[in-house]
């Protein structure tokens, strides 16, 4: 009686056990994929002398050829450059240099001759240069305020915190504000030479306190005897997307002056930025001059993009060959953080200003691949051989 | 400290205030989850350090960054982790919730009757029903049991992964009563320890409104998680309830631990900190100078502070150094933490799915239960290994035994163990279907009917060892084989059995005639004496095939014992044959298997539709059995042998069911066991019934258990002992009472020494018989050890001492523990990796050494050093001899050219050079690894252990090349361990497969169990849990040199990308007047390392593979890799630094000179740079990786694809919103620009030109052995194939015998002249070693006598992995051919 019982639940049992049991009756086994038994189809290189070699001529053959290309590029680029700092004594700025400080009111100006050995073809650009002038500096850097400069009317009246202490002045806010555009470099009085003559003296005379910032210009000295001012265009020296995108002007039609009431003017500036330029497309935030100072350099040597002096034609040379003189309305102390000025004229290539370094630097990391080849040549004949059978048991 | 759970009176639960059962293993709430879980993970210091630098942030003077966008990395970081650590809250959550609303039956008082509650609305003092196959919702005291015995049985699979059933008794208080329980009448209060979270454990008493106490044990508790098996219905009063039942209180979480690599790691992270301190001091100092040469002439663009207040060089200066940290920040990686858990889990992932330590018996693979060691597996040096279950099967097999002084050999059985040897090297499956078995006849023509019998109808298992394998067995078959039929099917000693025979027809002649069986001569006495207390000396519990689960139940009227065998065949079968009707298949199964059961020869003959081989005549021809035929004609003997079936035993150990199955080979089989009742099946006298009065369980300090019968032919009161022969030997009878005793004595010992030396687990059985006066009084005194509270087990363990003296030995028993598939060639490839194996074993000195022999640990070719001391000064002497000798041996005598050449054969195994730190810091003189064996037992290694003499231990066990640790317990284990891993600074890994490994397993660097053989307890304290020990190979070997390779080419990938991304930004500090501004824009800064550069190294991290796996396993040498640290080494963190340093260089000044003096502006310049070291920082990671897969490719071009897509969306998403950089339109611009095409072609070539070079030098001249195994990989199959057994022969040859070596077989030199040298050319006797004189043996290897083929072998071909050596490798197969030979030596030398 027991026993039947028991037999019962034994058919009870079996339905527990084995109902479970069906579940786990897939085995645990795991899956034989290549991926999970880590036997993925591999390329597996082995850095011998052997296999690496090819790599090593392959580079020097690639990287030689390139890099002479580049560096007779980069010298057929022709480039003109003056230093205008005024440090030595006979430099003409000197004088300039010495007695200028950056609330001076009296214009200082200078003439510097200079010759120019050969003819420059296609489109001249004029730079100026800087050289330790710390743009990159961490706080000069973020001294700006991206939304006044796109001519956001809230920002234009609160400035962003960023530009402390260069947001107000006499509890106005400063437009633009920050520290980067009180310390802008240049910009072209063009507003007071509504009547320009051929006479850059006249012109200063007029603009004479309105802008702390240098003024070049350049003339040819015909080999006649007469000056001849290189006529050079102020626009598109800025990049397309700054003028067009990033900066605008709060309002675009509107009176900028009615604009930027209520504003002051940078404390280090002569002008209020709506006198920058009588080109109302060159005036205020998006004068390119100023475009181009905010564009912080990355160097504290370098050089900005000023003017370009534009091709007439194709038959006669941009520049042509002989004397020229700079005349610089020198305005910016640079003396007191040993800085140098400079003017730069050169023409372009594809791959832009001359830098011969990218050329030597190119045939010289061929050179030495290919050195390092045969190295390794001489190494994989020597011991390349090694490897046999016998040794995979070290 | 007491708690009563009473019962409730009306009113308010009185047990309201413990704990209710609803468990919660959630760590957080809803609302707690984002406090509890920011402050665990502020618990780790680099959170808290990206924390505070984000945090510097928000300081005005000194922040580099947008401080929204520097909290971005922590707060992805944070968040990452804490989206993990929520989902694993989930799962619990669900988990638990689960489990709280499992349903179980609660007595209501209000509806009086039981009613479905959730559990967790179960409290304590709750009554619970409980129905069979449920499981126990807490942990519960059993009041009541449907069954007759007032039994409850459960599994407790779920708590220690033991499969077979165990007893649980019902209160004894409760025992009497007749009716079922009514909760109604319950009236008593309990009083129990507090909840604790041992398992073994429960102390408490019951007191009844009379007043009386009644203790509880253990025996009386059912535990939370169990499941109720083989009883219809109990019922049971709840004592503890959800987190402080005992299976929740061992629930603790996964284990910690910091592998060795972290730790390097940790260190340079450190440094890290340095330099980074170091380049903010340099660039404030910097700074400050910078500001000092303007004096006060301010240039304009220094910019006054916000306050338009002016700042004094030095404060400037300290702002700085702030700003600085904030700056490079990303020197200490901030993704490195979370990079190596993810690259951690997945290298886990790849484990876990390994096919190859797949165990398709057990249908289990390796666990990772340590997540973060994974890297450890390749960096061990030592191993320590348990012997009993993790290089044998603990398959327990019984061999031979010896009687009363007498040997019985068992020849036939042994050429049985031989047969199936070479059936498992077959093919297991084809024996499984037909069975049939090649017959043996001619070999074993001296038996009158051999039975050759392989009668299962499904491969073979072995015993209920883990979960799965039950479940596996099940599914096949229905009926679990609980023991492999090489384990069951014990082919009996004729003269054995004559004797058996003889003497049970006498007895019960004698009984039938109602003499006195002391008139029984005293060596037939002993014969059935020695298996009676082979059948009832244990605690197996027995149960039917037919009926899984259930426990056969035959319950005897113990004041009336049957007196004859129909008498009882009467009064049972014929209920049973009613029952009896099976399906086909099962019956089929049965059928077979029946023939060979224990008791057949009273039975009829076997079934007909048997079709298997059967040889069952098992019949001696005699009168007197026929005479005794049970059965009467009118029964079908098939019925009766599906009703009674095959039973089986379940038993806690391997050993006890070995020998119940031997007993029952000698038709002396166990048939049901009751706690107070065992009933033994015997030719002729048919069913005992022996009353049960106490069984003391074994324990390891005592070697032995004993139980207290009523025996009842005699009615005396008899001991039956069973245990360890060393324990049992000194318990022995002072032999001075009887000369026969003493030969008995005498000779058995020297039997035991026989077992022993061919590899035998040896036990000794001895029998005690008592007065009724002494038992009363030792009754007296255990009954109260029983009921004590305090110190109860100390009581328990003196009075089982005081029971257990003076015994009478009875006999041994040899017990053979076979080697698992592929042991000798796991540990000699092991050790071919440079691995220092011990084995630590319990067993006795001579079992372990042929053990070790077997699994060629020991080298017959090697010296053995056996330290065996009596005391602390022996000892002490016996370590300073040795040492003398070890240094006269192989460092005095170096200018010997022998010795010269010994010593350059030897070079492969000088694993650690005195230029390694490992070594060198704590022992100046570099150490070999000489061509030694070091045997050590238990005594002398607590000697040796000793504070005064440890250091002499190690310094001549670490010379030994082997060094095996025999009888020793659980905590020399673990502190042997303890002192190899903290002296010698060495990783250590453990493996065992016992409760009695828990502690070595803890103790190690790495823990890793043997799963499924003995219990869980191994595999829960584990790192890692391997189905087989076999698997430890390609788990070190392979998985381990590569989760080491990996992870450390990773972390030093991650150094070096860090410092030489950093190093560009310090760079150009020199130019921009050290004001802490950054070419780089902020926002590629900080993603830089979390996104942009973040996927390929976790690929390369997870999937690069140096070697193959087969490469890697098939030239062990390579794992010394890992072992000497080589892949990251301290100097190459500093290497790493450096190159990093000239890269950032190149990629820094290329592009300044490419810029130099031209109109870029800051970004502009910067993004190119953050692009070629980008591509850098990728091609490095190329040159790194010795394996492409897809992946790699994907990752790669994804990285890159990634990095310009989000820079050209950034550049044209907002002309205003990102300052300061505000790079609008700079990545559109520079991608039409050609000098940056041009840049991005030269800076990675020179920058990595050379890593690169250096790489290929060192591939062509000093290659590593990793490179030489990866050139190896490449060649084609079959020529790899010839150089690998060319190589194996070469790598070989210092360990195989060269004649060099042998001359260190000479006498050895002067120093060691003190010592009892003694050689044993061709005779394996062990040494005596119960002199009271200490003594060391340099035994000679000559073991040719046992292992002549093993040993020839080693001479030809001594690394030849290929399958025919697998399966001659087992010691056992030599056994049939050496046993007899051994034997008649044996006999000689006596």
């Amino acid at each position: 009686m027991m026993a039947s019982s028991y037999n019962a639940k034994d058919e009870d049992g079996h339905i527990t056990v084995s109902g479970p049991g069906g579940g786990t009756l897939r085995s645990k086994k795991p899956e034989n994929t290549a991926f999970k038994q880590q036997r993925l189809p591999a390329w597996q290189p082995i850095l011998t002398a052997g296999t690496v070699l090819p790599a090593f001529f392959i580079i020097g053959l690639i990287f030689i050829p390139i890099g002479i290309g580049l560096y007779v590029t980069s010298n057929n680029i022709k480039e003109f450059e003056i230093d205008y700092t005024g440090v030595d004594m006979s430099s003409p700025c000197f004088n300039c240099s010495q007695n200028f400080s950056w609330n001076s009111t009296r214009p200082c100006t200078c003439t510097i001759p200079f010759y120019l050995d050969q003819p420059y073809e296609n489109n001249v650009f004029m730079y100026y240069g800087l050289s330790n002038f710390y743009q990159n500096h961490r706080r000069y850097v973020k001294s700006r305020d991206d939304s006044q400069l796109n001519g956001d009317l809230e920002s234009l009246m609160k400035p962003s915190k960023e530009c402390e202490p260069y947001a107000y002045h006499e509890n106005k806010p400063i437009a633009p504000c920050g520290a980067i555009a009180n310390s802008m470099f240049n910009g072209e009085p063009v507003s007071c030479c509504a009547h320009q003559t051929h006479s850059s003296f006249h012109l200063y005379l007029i603009c004479l306190f309105t802008s702390l910032a240098d003024t070049l210009e350049l003339f040819y000295n015909d080999p006649n005897g007469t000056k001849i001012q290189i006529p050079m265009t102020a626009t598109g020296i800025a990049w397309w997307t700054d003028k067009h995108v990033k900066f605008r002007n709060p309002t675009d039609n509107a009176n900028l002056t009615a604009v930027f009431q209520g504003t002051t003017k940078p404390v280090n500036w002569r002008r209020p930025v709506y006198e920058l330029d009588t080109d109302p497309q060159n005036n205020g935030f998006i004068n390119e001059d100023f475009i181009v100072w905010m564009r912080t350099a990355a160097l504290p040597t370098f050089r900005k993009l000023y003017r370009i002096i534009p091709k007439k034609n194709s038959m006669v040379p941009t520049l042509l060959r002989g004397n020229y003189t700079l005349e610089v309305v020198y305005n910016y102390p640079v003396r007191s953080f040993e800085g140098r000025k400079r003017m730069i004229l050169s023409t372009i290539s594809w791959m832009g200003g001359k830098n011969p370094f990218l050329g030597i630097a190119y045939i010289t990391v061929g050179s030495v691949c290919f050195f390092l080849g045969v190295v390794l040549l001489i190494i994989h004949h020597k011991y390349g051989n090694r490897n046999n059978s016998a040794d995979i048991a070290n | 400290d007491t708690k009563n759970p009473r019962l409730d009176r009306g009113g308010e639960n009185p047990n309201r205030h413990y704990a209710n059962n609803k468990i919660k293993t959630t760590k957080y709430t809803v609302l707690s989850f984002l406090p509890k879980n920011l402050f665990e993970q502020f618990h780790r210091f680099a959170n808290v350090y990206f924390v505070f630098i984000a945090l510097l942030n928000f300081v005005p003077v000194v922040n580099a960054f947008q401080p929204e966008l520097a909290l971005a990395p922590v707060v992805f970081i944070l968040s990452v982790t804490a989206i993990k650590d929520l989902w694993e809250d989930y799962r619990r959550h669900r988990s638990d919730k689960e489990i709280n609303h499992m349903d179980c039956l609660v007595y209501s008082r209000v509806e009086r009757r039981y009613v479905e509650k959730y559990w967790k609305e179960v409290r304590v003092g709750d009554f619970i029903r409980l129905r069979c196959n449920e499981i126990l919702p807490a942990d519960v005291l059993l009041l009541s049991s449907s069954d007759p015995d007032r039994l409850c049985h459960i599994e407790t699979a779920t708590l220690d992964g033991e499969t077979n059933l165990k007893q649980r008794q019902v209160v004894r208080s409760f025992f009497d009563l007749d009716c079922d329980f009514d909760p109604l009448k319950y009236n008593s209060v309990i009083e129990c320890e507090k909840p604790n979270n041992d398992l073994n454990r429960f102390r408490g008493y019951i007191i009844h409104r009379s007043g009386r106490r009644d203790a509880l044990y253990k025996e009386n508790l059912l535990l939370r998680g169990c499941t109720i098996r083989n009883t219809e219905e109990a019922v049971g009063i709840v004592i503890y309830a959800g987190h402080e039942t005992k299976a929740m209180l061992n629930n603790n979480g996964p284990r910690y631990k910091r592998s060795k690599l972290e730790r390097q790691m940790n260190v340079d992270v450190f440094w890290c900190v340095i330099i980074l301190l170091v380049m903010c001091l340099f660039a404030a100092v910097g700074h400050g100078l910078w500001m000092f040469q303007y004096g006060d002439k301010r240039p304009v663009f220094d910019v006054l502070s916000p306050e338009g207040t002016d700042l004094s060089p030095i404060m400037s200066a300290i702002y700085l150094f702030l700003t600085m940290i904030i700056v490079f920040q990303v020197l200490i990686p901030i993704s490195l933490f979370v990079s190596i858990e993810i690259v951690k889990i997945c290298q886990v992932y790849f484990i876990h799915q390994d096919m190859d330590l797949y165990d398709e018996e057990t249908d289990s693979h390796l666990q990772c239960r340590a997540l973060n060691i994974t890297e450890d597996l390749g960096q061990m040096q030592y191993i320590f290994s348990d012997k009993t279950g993790t290089l044998t099967e603990n398959k327990m097999v019984f061999r031979r035994c010896t009687v009363a002084g007498v040997e019985y050999s068992h020849d036939a059985n042994a050429r049985r163990l031989a047969m199936y040897q070479e059936m498992d090297s077959e093919e297991e499956e084809c024996t499984s279907h037909g069975g049939t078995l090649p017959r043996r006849d001619s070999v074993t023509s001296h038996q009158s009917a051999p039975v050759v019998l392989r009668s299962q109808s499904t491969k073979s298992h072995r015993r209920t060892g883990s979960r799965a394998e039950a479940k596996r067995a099940s599914i096949l078959s229905k009926h679990t084989a609980f023991s492999s039929p090489m384990e069951k099917d014990i082919t009996p000693d004729p003269q054995l059995l004559d004797k058996v025979n003889e003497c049970s027809s006498q007895m019960d002649f004698m009984r039938f005639h109602s003499q006195p069986m002391s008139q029984l001569p005293s060596d037939l006495s002993d014969i059935i004496d020695f298996f009676i207390a082979l059948t009832i000396c244990n605690t197996v519990v027995v149960s039917s095939p037919n009926q899984p689960r259930q426990k056969v139940r035959m319950r005897f009227e113990l004041k009336s014992p049957v007196k004859t065998i129909e008498d009882f065949i009467k009064r049972f079968t014929p209920s049973r044959l009613t029952s009896g009707s099976n399906s086909s298949s099962s019956s089929s199964l049965i059928t077979n298997r029946s023939s060979n059961k224990g008791c057949s020869s009273m039975l009829s003959s076997p079934s007909a539709e048997s079709t298997l081989t059967k040889l069952d005549e098992e019949r001696p021809p005699r009168g007197l059995d026929h005479a005794f035929s049970p059965v009467p004609p009118c029964y079908d003997g098939k019925a009766w042998d599906k009703e009674e079936g095959e039973l089986r035993y379940e038993a806690e150990s391997p050993d006890e069911a070995a020998l119940v199955y031997a007993a029952r080979a000698y038709k002396c089989s166990l048939v049901g066991r009751l706690p107070d009742q065992v009933t033994v099946e015997l030719p002729h006298l048919g069913k005992l019934s022996f009353e049960l009065l106490h069984t003391l369980g074994f324990d390891s300090t005592r070697k032995r258990m004993s139980v207290v019968v009523r025996h009842p032919l005699t009615d005396q009161i008899t001991v039956y002992t069973k245990g360890a022969d060393s324990v049992i030997m000194d318990l022995i009878k002072p032999p001075n009472t009887g000369k026969r005793q003493k030969k008995i004595v005498y000779r058995t010992q020297n039997y035991l020494n026989l077992y022993a030396a061919d590899g035998l687990r040896t036990l000794c059985i001895a029998k005690k018989i008592l007065s009724k006066d002494e038992y009363a009084c030792w009754l007296q005194r255990h009954l109260e050890a029983e009921t004590a509270i305090q110190g109860r087990e100390e009581l328990l363990f003196e009075s089982a001492l005081r029971l257990e003296t003076n015994l009478q030995l009875l006999g041994a028993t040899g017990i053979e523990d076979r080697l698992q598939d592929g042991v000798p060639e796991t540990i000699a490839s092991l050790r071919k990796a440079g691995l220092q194996i011990w084995v630590l074993t319990g067993d006795k000195q001579e079992t372990a050494v042929n053990i070790a022999y077997a699994c060629k640990l020991l080298d017959p070719e090697e010296e053995i050093l056996t330290l065996n001391a009596d005391s602390q000064e022996a000892c002490a002497l016996l370590l300073e001899e040795s040492l003398h000798y070890i240094q006269a041996k192989f460092l005095c005598s170096s200018t010997d050219q022998a010795a010269k050449a010994f010593h350059t054969n030897f070079a492969p195994f000088e694993i650690y050079p005195s230029s390694s730190p490992s070594s060198s810091s704590s022992h100046t003189v570099p150490f070999m690894v000489h061509r030694l064996g070091l045997v050590i037992d238990g005594r002398t290694l607590a000697y040796a252990l000793d504070k005064s003499l440890e250091d002499k231990f190690l310094a001549v066990a670490r010379s030994c090349r082997s060094v095996l640790c025999c009888r020793s317990t659980p905590l020399q284990k673990s502190m042997v361990v303890k002192l190899v891993r903290n002296k010698l600074k060495v990783m250590t890994l453990a493996i065992g497969d016992g409760a009695n490994d828990v502690s070595m397993i803890q103790v190690a660097d790495v823990g890793v169990g043997i799963s499924g053989q003995e219990g869980m307890q191994a595999v829960m304290a584990s790192d890692f849990a391997l189905p087989r020990f076999r698997y430890l190979q390609k788990l070190l070997l392979v998985h381990g040199h590569w989760c080491y390779s990996r992870l450390a080419n990773m972390i030093l990938y991650f150094f070096y990308k860090n410092a030489m991304f950093v190093a560009l930004i310090f760079w150009y500090q020199f130019y921009c007047g050290f004001s802490g501004s950054a070419m780089i824009d902020q926002w590629y800064l900080i993603f830089f390392n979390l996104m942009f550069s973040a996927f390929p190294q976790l690929i390369t991290g997870t999937l690069d593979k140096d070697v193959s796996a087969e490469t890697l396993q098939q030239l062990p040498h390579l794992y010394v890799n890992g072992q000497n640290s080589e892949e990251y080494k301290p100097y190459m963190f500093w290497m790493n630094m450096i190159d990093a340093f000239y890269q950032s260089l190149v990629c820094f000044f290329i592009p300044y000179f490419a810029y130099a003096d031209s109109d870029v502006d800051l970004f502009t310049w910067g993004t190119p740079i953050t692009t070629l070291a980008l591509f850098t920082i990728l091609l490095h990671l190329g040159i790194e990786t010795k394996t492409w897969t897809w992946m790699n490719w994907l990752s790669i071009t994804f990285s890159i694809a990634l990095f310009f897509t989000v820079a050209l969306c950034y550049n044209a998403s907002c002309p205003t919103c990102y300052s300061p950089s505000n790079p609008y339109w700079t990545m559109q611009r520079l991608l039409q620009d050609p000098l940056f095409y041009l840049l991005c072609a030269i800076t990675p070539v020179a920058a990595l030109l050379p890593r690169y070079f250096y790489r290929a030098c060192q591939g062509t001249l000093f290659p590593s052995p990793v490179q030489v195994g990866r050139q190896l990989d490449k060649l084609p199959t079959e020529i790899r194939r010839n150089i690998l057994s060319l190589s194996r022969v070469k790598v070989g040859s210092p360990l195989s015998p060269k004649p060099p070596f042998l001359s260190l077989a000479k006498p050895s030199p002067k120093g060691c002249n003190k010592k009892d040298q003694r050689s044993f050319p061709s005779s394996n006797t062990p040494p005596a070693k119960k002199g009271p004189v200490s003594q060391a043996d340099e035994e000679k290897g000559q073991r040719s006598q046992v292992q002549p083929s093993d040993s020839v072998r080693s001479h030809s071909d001594l690394y030849t992995l290929v399958a025919t050596e697998i399966d001659t490798l087992p010691y056992t197969k030599d056994a049939p051919t050496t046993l007899g030979g051994a034997t008649a030596s044996f006999n000689q030398s006596l």
